[in-house]
C-alpha cells in the first residue's frame, strides 16, 4: 500500500484510519501474545529502506549504536575479513579505506523524527501540555471499558461500542467526564464526525489532519494499537468489547477540545492559525543518509560474520551414518529451544533420530478443556480451524488463591481478611522466598491438558458438530494430515518401533508475558494436545491403511507416543503410555531414561546463560535450580525463550547434526528427495518465514530499541485490565518484549538455510506473494545449500548467487560440557565429536 | 535495656553507609550488605523482643544526645520504645528482610541495582528513626528521610517522564505533611515550654494541665498532626498520591507503598494518641475523616482496572478504618489491623504480575458474562454518576491543583516583572535596609516591630513563589530559594531579641550549600548549555556526580538533617510567638514551597528523559 493516506488536499477518514491501524503496534492481549515483526507496517519496503523510514518517521532506533558495533568489531565478533569483503562488494575496492574510516571514526548527528512535530505546537505556541491533561483520564476510561476482570464494578455500559457507551453515560449522569459544556454537548448531540472535531482543533487545512492524528495516536501507540487490534479481532477478549480506533480518536479529540476550552476559557484558535511553519509531511521522501549507509554496513558485517561460520560448518560432511534400524525417533518443534535438547538426545541415545517441524504437528483445531467455557486455538495464528477437540474425564479442580479474590478489596470483608489472611500472607511470602513451589499463580505447562484425560479426536459422523465446528477428524482428514506431516519432514520409511511426538510449553510465575514463552505454532499455548492428537492419528489402523496406499507404510509394530517438553523446567511428560503394547513398554522405559539424561544436560547447557547459577555444579543441582526458577516469584527470567535466535535450517538432520549451534537455530526437517518439486517445501517456508521471521524480528527490534519498540524493564510493570502491561498506573501500554527477555540477544536477522536445488527454491518462494515479500525485501536472509554438491547460494535481489565462506576451519570440540562451562556468552560454531 | 535501643538505629545506618561505598556492579556484595543489615536487625530485634516481653514490656525512653543547648532550649535526639514501636519494628524488619532477599534476584542486572539498595536502606533508616523517635524533633528527622527516599524510589526510573513527575507530586504532598509536623512542633514548644518527649504525653496530668490553659493550642497541634498523618497515610483529600507512587520496581512499591510508608501516618496518630485522647472533637474528626476515606477509597478501588491501583485504593480504605479504630481508642485492634494490612498488601503487590495467569484461567473455566455487582441495582443515573466520580477519583487531583498549587502559580506568575537583575537590584538595597533596621531594632517604634517580621516573611514567601514558578532560569530559581531563607532569618531576628548565633546556625548550612548548589548549576550550564526549567533535562545521564552533589546541596538547603540548618530551622520557629499564627503560617508555607522549588530544580535539570538523545528515550506517555 501507499505510504501516505492523504492524497491531495482532502482528508479521507477511512484511509487515514486504515493507515494508522497499519502502522500501530499489532500486539494482541497478553493471553494471546504471538511474536510478529514489530515493524510489519514497513514490510512492503526492502528491510534497509523500511527501517530507515521507520526511524526517520517514528523515531525508532532500528539498529545497534555505532559505539556498540565498534565494540563488537574490537571484540572480533565483527570480522575484519567479512567487513572488507562487504565494503568491496558494495562500494568498490578503492573505497574500502575511506568507508572503514567512516565506520570506525565518523561522528554523526541524527535529525529529530517527524512524528509529533505538528502537535508539539500546543506546547510551543500555546504553552499547554495537552497530553498530560488528556491522557491519564483517557487511558483510565479506556482501560476500564476494556477491562477483562480486574475491577469489581464493571464499566456500566459496554455493549454499545465505546463512543455510544460514553454518550449513554454522559446522558444519564449528574456529573461528566468533561470539564466544560461544549465538548459534552458535541458528544451528546452526536456531532462527533472526525472532520468536524478536527476542524475545531486544527482548522480548515485538511492536509494537516492526517499528520495531527498520527501525532496524537503515536503519542500513546500502546493503547491505540490495542484498540485497533481488538477492533479486528474482537474474540481475543474473552469478555467481548466493541471498540474502534475511530471511537477512540473521536473521544480523544473531544477531551482535547475540552482541555483547551478549560485552559483558555474557550478563547483559543485552531492550530493552523498559530503554527509558524508547517512541518515536513510525515510520509515525505526519506533520504538515505551517510549514517544510514554506515549503520547498514555494520549490521550486514555483523550478520555475515556469524552466518559465515555457520555456512562453513554446514559444508563439512558429517560422518555419522543414518542408523539402519533406529531405536526410536523423536519429532520436536522447530523451536530454537529444542535445538540443544535434540543434540543431547542424539548424543545420549546414539541409535535415535530426531526431526523438527512446527509444533502444532500439522493438526489445526480448537481445543476445549474439560469444564472450560471457551475454545482455544491450537495452530498458527493466521489459520482458522474447522475442527474442535474436547477434553473429557478430568477430575482435578483448579486450586484457588484468596489473594487474588475481590473480597480483599472490599471494605468490610477486607477488614476481616486483612486481620486474618494478612498474617497468612506473611507466612506465604516467607515460604515463597525460601521454598518456592507451584502455586495457583503459576502458569504451568502440564496444566494445559491433564495427562490422563480423554480427547475426542475421531469424528464418526460429520454432522457431529458444535458451534459450526466439527468435533474431531474423520479418517480421511486424519490420513491427510499425517501424510502431510511425515512427507514434509521426510520420514517416510525406516520407522523405529517408537516414534515420539514432543510438543513444548513453558512454566513461569509472576510473568504477564507467559504466552510468549509457549509454542508459537500453537498460538502461544503448550503443544501437548497437538502431540497427542497427531500420535493418535498416526496409530489409527485405517489411517495407516490409507497412508500405505500413498507410499508411507508404517509397520504395525510402530507406535507413536505424544509428549510435552517443558522448556523452562526441562521436564517431560508422555501421554497414553498405558496403551503401549507390552513388548514396547520396556523399550519405552529405556528411551524415557535417555530423555531424562538429555534433559539434565540441556538444563546444564541453559544454565550457562544465568549468572545466578554456577554451571560447574552437578547436573542434579543445576536441574533443581532450573526448576526452581520457574516457580520463583522473584525470578524475572524463568528462561530466556528465543533470545539469541539467528538461524533456521530447513533440511535433513544430517546437514546440521554434527554442529554445535548454541540453541540459536530453528530446525525444520525436510528431505529434498521426498519432495523434489518443492510442494512440501512451500508449506514449510510459508510457515517458517512469518513464524520464525516474526519471532526473530520481534527480538531484533525489542533489542535495538527496548524503550520504544520493546516493553522496557518488566520490574515496574503494572497489569492493565488483564490484557496489557504499563509502567505505573497512568502510563501507555507497553507492547513488545521486556528487557529481561532480550538482553542477551544479538540483533541479527534470521538466516534461513534450505537444503534443495536453487532453481526449485527460487520457484517455490515466488508462489505466494506474502511469503515472497519476506525474502525479496530481505526481512530474512536466504541461503540454499545444494544437497548433492554442498555448494552455497545466497539469495539477493531476486536471484541466487554462489557464496563462498571465508571461514576455512571449524574447530572441533572433544567435550561439549567443557565448552559449555567455559563462557556465558555466545559460543562459536563448532563440530561436536 | 534502654541502651540497646540505639543499636536498632545504628544497624540500618551502618548498612546504608557501607552500601554507599560499594562499587556499582558489585551485585553480590550489595545484596549481601542489605541482607546482613536486614538479617541482623531482624534477629537481634526478635531476641530483644522476647527479652522485653519477658521483662513485662516496659516503656523505654533513651535521651540519646543533646545536639544543641541554650538556656531555655534543648535540641535532643530521644528514643522511645513501647508496644507500638515493637509492632512497627516487627512488621518492618520482617518485610524488609524478605524483600531484600526477593529483590536480590528480582533486580539482578538492572541498571541502578546499587541505587536501589542504597535507597531501600536509607528508607529503612528513616523508618526506624521515625518509629523509635521519642520526641517530635527525632521524629522529624526520620520523617524527612522517609520523604526524600520515597522521592528517590518513585523516581527510580529517572530517565522516564512519568516516574519523575509522580515523584515530585508525591513529594509535594509529603511536604504538606512536613509542615503539619513543623507547626505541631512549633506550637508544642510554646505549649509545654520545652521539646516535649512523647513519654511525657502519656502523663495525663501534665498534658491536661497545659491544655486547660491553652485549649486552642491543643486543638491546633492535634489538627496539624492529623494533616501530617492524613498526608502520609493517603487519607482524604491526599489519597491520589498512593497509586501514583507505584512507579518503581514492584518490590519497592510493595514494601513501601503497600506497607511501611503508608502506615506511618497511622503510627503518628498512635504515638500522639495520649495527647489528643481527651479532645473529643478531634477524635470525632479523625473518625469522620477515616470513614469518609474508607467509603470513597472503596468506591475507587471497585472501579480500578489496573492491579496496582486497585491494591493501593483498597489499602487506603483499610487505613481509613484504622483511623476510626484509633479514634475509638482501640489501639490493639488498630495495631493488628495495621500488621495484617501491611502483610497482605505487600504480598498482593508482589504477586500482582501473576494476576493475568490466575484470572484468565479462572475466567476460562468460570466465566459469567457481564458480572452483576451491587451497583447495578441502583437507579441508573445515580449509579452512572457515582461510577464516573470514582473513575475520576472524585476530582481530588484537580481539587488539590486548584486550591493548592494554582494559587501559588498564580501568585508566582504575577511576579513575572521581576527578572533576575531586577530581583537582585531589589534584594540588595531592601535587605541592607532590613539589616539596618535590625541593628537599630531597640530604637524602633513598637508598631513597626510588630509589622516588619510579617512584611519580611511575605517578601521571603514572594521570593519562593517566584522561584517555584520560574520557567527558565534554574540558577535564578535557586538564588531565590536562598534569598527566602535570608528574609526569614531577618524577619525572625526582628521579631524577637535573641542571640545572633541562632541565626548563624540557621544560615550556616544554607550559605555553604547554597554556594555549592549554585556552582553545580553553573558548571552544568557551562557544560550543557540550556538547563531551562520548563522541561526535564535528564542530565544525571551524563553528569551523575554533579547530580549527586546537587542533591546533597538541595537536601542541605531544604533543612535536611545533615547540616546545622536543621536545628536552626527549629530554633527559628521557636522565636515565633504562639499567637503569631500568620507569621508561623507564612514561614512554614515558605518552607514547604521552598522544598518544592528545590526538588523541582533538581528534577527538571537532572531527571527525566535526557534532552539530547530522543532516540534512546522511552515515550513520554510510557
Amino acid at each position: 500500500m501507499a505510504l501516505s493516506a492523504t492524497t491531495g488536499r482532502h482528508f479521507n477518514e477511512h484511509q487515514v484510519l486504515h493507515a494508522l491501524a497499519h502502522y500501530l503496534p499489532a500486539q494482541a492481549p497478553l493471553k494471546d501474545f504471538i511474536h510478529h515483526n514489530t515493524l510489519h507496517g514497513f514490510q512492503h519496503l526492502p528491510f534497509n529502506r523500511g527501517i530507515q523510514h521507520a526511524s526517520a518517521i517514528f523515531g525508532y532506533r532500528v539498529s545497534l549504536s555505532l559505539t556498540e558495533y565498534r565494540s563488537l568489531y574490537q571484540q572480533g565478533r565483527i570480522k575484519p575479513a567479512v567487513l572488507d569483503e562487504l565494503i568491496t562488494r558494495r562500494k568498490g575496492y578503492d573505497e574500502v579505506a575511506l568507508w572503514k574510516e567512516k565506520m570506525l571514526q565518523g561522528t554523526y548527528q541524527k535529525d529529530l523524527p517527524r512524528i509529533g512535530q505538528l502537535r508539539s505546537n500546543w506546547k510551543r505556541e500555546y504553552k499547554i501540555d495537552l497530553d498530560s491533561l488528556v491522557q491519564p483520564l483517557l487511558f483510565r476510561i479506556l482501560c476500564s471499558y476494556l477491562d477483562q476482570g480486574i475491577s469489581m464494578w464493571n464499566f456500566p455500559v459496554s455493549n454499545k461500542g465505546f463512543l455510544a457507551s460514553l454518550r449513554e453515560m454522559e446522558k444519564n449522569s449528574f456529573t461528566s467526564f468533561f470539564k466544560g459544556e461544549r465538548a459534552r454537548e458535541l458528544l451528546l448531540k452526536g456531532h462527533t464526525q472526525m472532520r468536524q472535531l478536527l476542524r475545531l482543533l486544527v482548522g480548515y487545512d485538511e492536509q494537516l489532519y492526517e499528520q495531527y492524528l498520527f501525532d496524537q495516536q503515536f503519542a500513546h501507540q500502546g493503547w491505540s494499537g490495542m484498540a485497533a487490534t481488538i477492533e479486528v479481532q474482537p474474540n481475543t477478549l474473552l469478555d467481548h468489547r466493541k471498540i474502534t480506533l475511530h471511537d477512540l480518536i473521536c473521544f480523544e479529540l473531544l477531551l482535547e477540545i475540552d482541555a483547551l476550552d478549560d485552559h483558555f476559557n474557550g478563547q483559543w484558535l485552531p492550530l493552523e492559525y498559530t503554527i509558524k511553519e508547517k512541518p515536513l509531511p510525515l510520509f515525505a521522501e526519506v533520504k538515505e543518509t551517510e549514517l544510514d549507509v554506515v549503520t547498514l554496513l555494520w549490521q550486514e558485517a555483523f550478520e555475515w560474520s556469524y552466518y559465515d561460520e555457520v555456512l562453513a560448518g554446514l559444508q563439512v560432511t558429517d560422518n555419522h551414518q543414518r542408523p539402519v534400524k533406529p531405536d526410536f525417533q523423536g519429532l520436536f518443534c522447530i523451536d530454537d529451544r529444542e535445538c540443544s535438547l535434540r543434540r543431547h538426545l542424539e548424543l545420549e541415545a546414539q541409535g535415535c533420530e530426531t526431526y523438527g517441524t512446527p509444533g502444532f504437528f500439522g493438526v489445526e483445531f480448537f481445543y476445549k478443556p474439560d469444564h472450560g467455557k471457551f475454545y482455544t486455538k491450537l495452530c498458527p495464528a493466521p489459520v482458522t480451524p474447522k475442527y474442535l477437540i474436547k477434553e473429557i474425564g478430568v477430575r482435578r479442580k483448579h486450586s484457588k488463591d484468596a489473594h487474588f479474590t475481590k473480597g480483599t478489596h472490599s471494605l468490610i470483608s477486607g477488614w476481616l481478611i486483612t486481620q486474618t489472611l494478612g498474617f497468612w500472607s506473611a507466612l506465604k511470602l516467607f515460604i515463597s522466598i525460601f521454598r518456592p513451589s507451584l502455586s495457583p499463580a503459576t502458569a504451568y505447562s502440564f496444566q494445559h491438558m491433564e495427562k490422563h484425560s480423554k480427547l475426542t479426536i475421531e469424528n464418526k459422523h460429520t454432522d457431529h458438530t458444535e458451534n459450526n465446528l466439527q468435533i474431531g477428524f474423520t479418517v480421511e482428514e486424519m490420513a491427510l494430515r499425517v501424510e502431510g506431516l511425515l512427507k514434509s519432514i521426510g520420514l517416510v520409511n525406516n520407522f523405529a518401533p517408537l516414534v515420539y511426538v514432543i510438543g513444548h510449553g513453558s512454566s513461569s510465575v509472576n510473568n504477564p508475558h507467559y504466552a510468549a514463552y509457549d509454542c508459537g505454532a500453537c498460538s502461544g499455548r503448550a503443544g501437548s494436545v497437538n502431540a497427542r492428537v497427531i500420535s493418535y492419528m498416526a496409530n489409527h489402523q485405517q489411517v495407516r491403511k490409507i497412508l500405505g496406499e500413498n507410499g508411507v507404510s508404517i509397520p504395525d509394530e510402530t507406535i507413536f507416543v505424544g509428549g510435552l517438553h517443558d522448556t523452562t523446567r526441562d521436564e517431560i511428560e508422555f501421554y497414553d503410555e498405558d496403551q503401549l503394547p507390552r513388548q514396547l513398554r520396556e523399550l519405552h522405559q529405556v528411551n524415557a531414561a535417555s530423555f531424562q539424561r538429555a534433559l539434565a544436560h540441556n538444563a546444564k547447557e541453559r544454565s550457562r546463560r544465568f549468572e545466578t547459577i554456577n554451571t560447574n555444579r552437578s547436573e542434579a543441582e543445576i536441574h533443581e535450580h532450573i526448576k526452581r526458577r520457574s516457580v520463583s516469584l522473584f525470578e524475572p527470567r524463568p528462561e530466556l525463550n528465543h533470545a539469541t535466535n539467528a538461524l533456521c535450517v530447513v533440511g535433513r538432520r544430517a546437514l546440521s547434526r554434527h554442529l554445535f549451534l548454541d540453541r540459536r537455530s530453528f530446525l525444520n526437517s525436510f528431505d529434498y528427495q521426498v519432495d523434489p518439486e518443492g510442494r512440501y517445501l512451500l508449506n514449510i517456508l510459508k510457515a517458517v518465514a512469518p513464524v520464525c521471521g516474526g519471532i526473530n524480528l520481534e527480538y531484533y527490534f525489542s533489542r535495538v530499541d527496548n524503550q520504544k519498540l520493546g516493553a522496557g524493564t518488566k520490574l515496574p510493570h503494572n497489569v492493565m485490565g488483564l490484557f496489557g502491561v504499563a509502567n505505573g498506573i497512568d502510563g501507555d501500554l507497553r507492547p513488545g518484549l521486556p528487557s529481561q527477555m532480550i538482553e542477551v540477544h544479538d540483533p541479527v536477522r534470521l538466516l534461513i538455510i534450505v537444503e534443495h536445488k536453487p532453481e526449485v527454491v527460487l520457484r517455490t518462494i515466488q508462489v505466494s506473494p506474502e511469503t515472497y515479500q519476506w525474502f525479496v525485501n530481505e526481512w530474512v536472509h536466504l541461503v540454499v545449500i545444494h544437497p548433492e554438491t554442498k555448494a552455497l547460494y545466497r539469495y539477493q535481489e531476486g536471484a541466487f548467487f554462489p557464496y563462498y565462506p571465508q571461514t576455512k576451519q571449524i574447530p572441533a570440540v572433544e567435550s561439549l560440557m567443557t565448552l559449555i562451562e567455559s563462557s556465558d556468552q555466545n559460543l562459536p560454531v563448532c563440530i561436536v565429536k | 535495656m534502654t541502651e540497646y535501643l540505639q543499636f536498632f538505629i545504628f544497624i540500618p545506618l551502618a548498612g546504608f553507609i557501607i552500601s554507599l561505598i560499594i562499587p556499582d556492579r558489585q551485585e553480590l556484595l550489595l545484596s549481601r550488605v542489605a541482607f546482613m543489615t536486614a538479617g541482623v536487625n531482624l534477629v537481634s530485634f526478635q531476641g530483644f523482643l522476647i527479652y522485653w516481653l519477658w521483662q513485662g514490656s516496659p516503656v523505654l525512653n533513651l535521651k540519646e544526645i543533646v545536639l544543641y543547648r541554650t538556656d531555655h532550649y534543648e535540641f535532643l535526639i530521644d528514643f522511645f520504645f513501647d508496644g507500638i514501636t515493637a509492632t512497627y519494628l516487627f512488621v518492618g524488619s520482617l518485610l524488609i528482610f524478605m524483600v531484600t532477599i526477593y529483590s536480590r534476584y528480582y533486580l539482578h542486572r538492572e541498571p541502578g541495582y546499587k541505587r536501589f539498595f542504597n535507597t531501600v536502606l536509607f528508607f529503612y533508616l528513616g523508618y526506624t528513626v521515625t518509629i523509635f523517635s521519642g520526641n517530635f524533633e527525632t521524629l522529624f528527622i526520620g520523617w524527612e528521610i522517609l520523604g526524600i527516599s520515597s522521592f528517590l524510589l518513585i523516581a527510580f526510573y529517572r530517565e522516564r517522564y512519568l516516574p519523575v513527575k509522580n515523584a515530585v507530586k508525591v513529594f509535594s504532598i509529603y511536604r504538606i505533611g512536613d509542615v503539619g509536623i513543623l507547626l505541631a512542633m512549633w506550637m508544642s514548644h510554646h505549649l509545654f515550654e520545652e521539646n516535649i518527649a512523647f513519654l511525657k504525653l502519656s502523663n495525663y496530668e501534665l498534658v491536661s494541665h497545659h491544655l486547660q490553659i491553652h485549649s486552642w493550642a491543643g486543638i491546633f497541634i492535634s489538627l496539624m498532626i492529623l494533616v501530617a498523618a492524613a498526608a502520609k497515610s493517603a487519607q482524604l483529600p491526599f489519597s491520589t498520591w498512593l497509586p501514583r507512587a507505584m512507579e518503581g520496581p514492584t518490590p519497592s512499591s510493595a514494601i513501601f507503598y503497600g506497607s511501611m510508608s503508608v502506615h506511618i501516618g497511622v503510627f503518628l496518630l498512635l504515638r500522639t494518641f495520649p495527647f489528643w485522647e481527651h479532645q473529643v472533637s478531634v477524635r470525632i474528626l479523625i473518625a469522620l475523616l477515616g470513614l469518609a476515606t474508607a467509603l470513597l477509597a472503596t468506591g475507587m478501588a471497585r472501579v480500578q482496572s489496573s492491579v496496582k491501583s486497585q491494591i493501593a485504593y483498597s489499602s487506603i480504605a483499610q487505613i481509613g478504618l484504622i483511623f476510626i479504630e484509633i479514634a475509638l481508642g482501640l489501639k490493639y485492634i488498630a495495631l493488628i489491623h495495621f500488621a495484617g494490612n501491611a502483610f497482605l498488601r505487600t504480598y498482593q503487590l508482589l504477586v500482582s504480575p501473576s494476576v493475568v495467569t490466575y484470572q484468565i484461567r479462572e475466567q476460562f473455566y468460570h466465566f459469567v458474562p457481564r458480572q452483576q455487582s451491587i451497583e447495578d441495582s441502583w437507579p441508573k443515573r445515580f449509579s452512572y454518576s457515582i461510577y464516573m466520580l470514582c473513575l475520576k477519583e472524585w476530582n481530588l487531583d484537580s481539587f488539590m491543583y486548584h486550591y493548592l498549587w494554582q494559587p501559588i502559580k498564580w501568585f508566582g506568575n504575577r511576579l513575572g516583572i521581576f527578572t533576575s537583575r531586577r530581583t537582585i537590584l531589589f534584594f540588595l538595597p531592601t535587605y541592607a535596609a532590613g539589616i539596618t533596621l535590625l541593628i537599630f531594632r531597640t530604637s524602633l517604634p513598637q508598631e513597626l516591630i510588630f509589622i516588619l517580621p510579617g512584611l519580611f516573611s511575605i517578601i521571603g514567601l514572594a521570593m519562593v513563589f517566584k522561584s517555584f514558578t520560574e520557567r527558565i532560569h534554574a540558577r535564578m530559581s535557586w538564588i531565590l530559594v536562598i534569598m527566602n531563607h535570608f528574609w526569614v532569618a531577618l524577619a525572625i531576628s526582628l521579631n524577637e531579641q535573641y542571640s545572633f548565633s541562632h541565626t548563624l546556625l540557621y544560615l550556616s548550612g544554607i550559605s555553604v550549600f547554597g554556594l555549592v548548589g549554585y556552582f553545580t548549576l553553573r558548571t552544568l550550564k557551562q557544560r550543557e548549555g540550556s538547563i531551562d526549567l520548563h522541561q526535564f533535562h535528564g542530565h544525571v545521564h551524563r553528569h551523575p556526580k554533579l547530580a549527586f552533589l546537587f542533591l546533597v546541596a538541595s537536601l542541605a538547603v531544604s533543612g535536611f538533617p545533615i547540616t546545622p540548618t536543621f536545628i536552626g530551622e527549629d530554633l527559628i520557629f521557636m522565636h515565633i510567638h504562639e499567637h503569631q499564627y500568620l507569621l508561623a503560617f507564612f514561614t512554614s508555607l515558605s518552607f514547604i514551597v521552598d522544598g518544592l522549588a528545590i526538588i523541582r530544580i533538581y528534577a527538571r535539570t537532572f531527571m527525566g528523559p535526557h534532552v539530547k538523545s530522543v532516540y534512546d528515550m522511552a515515550y513520554r506517555s510510557s
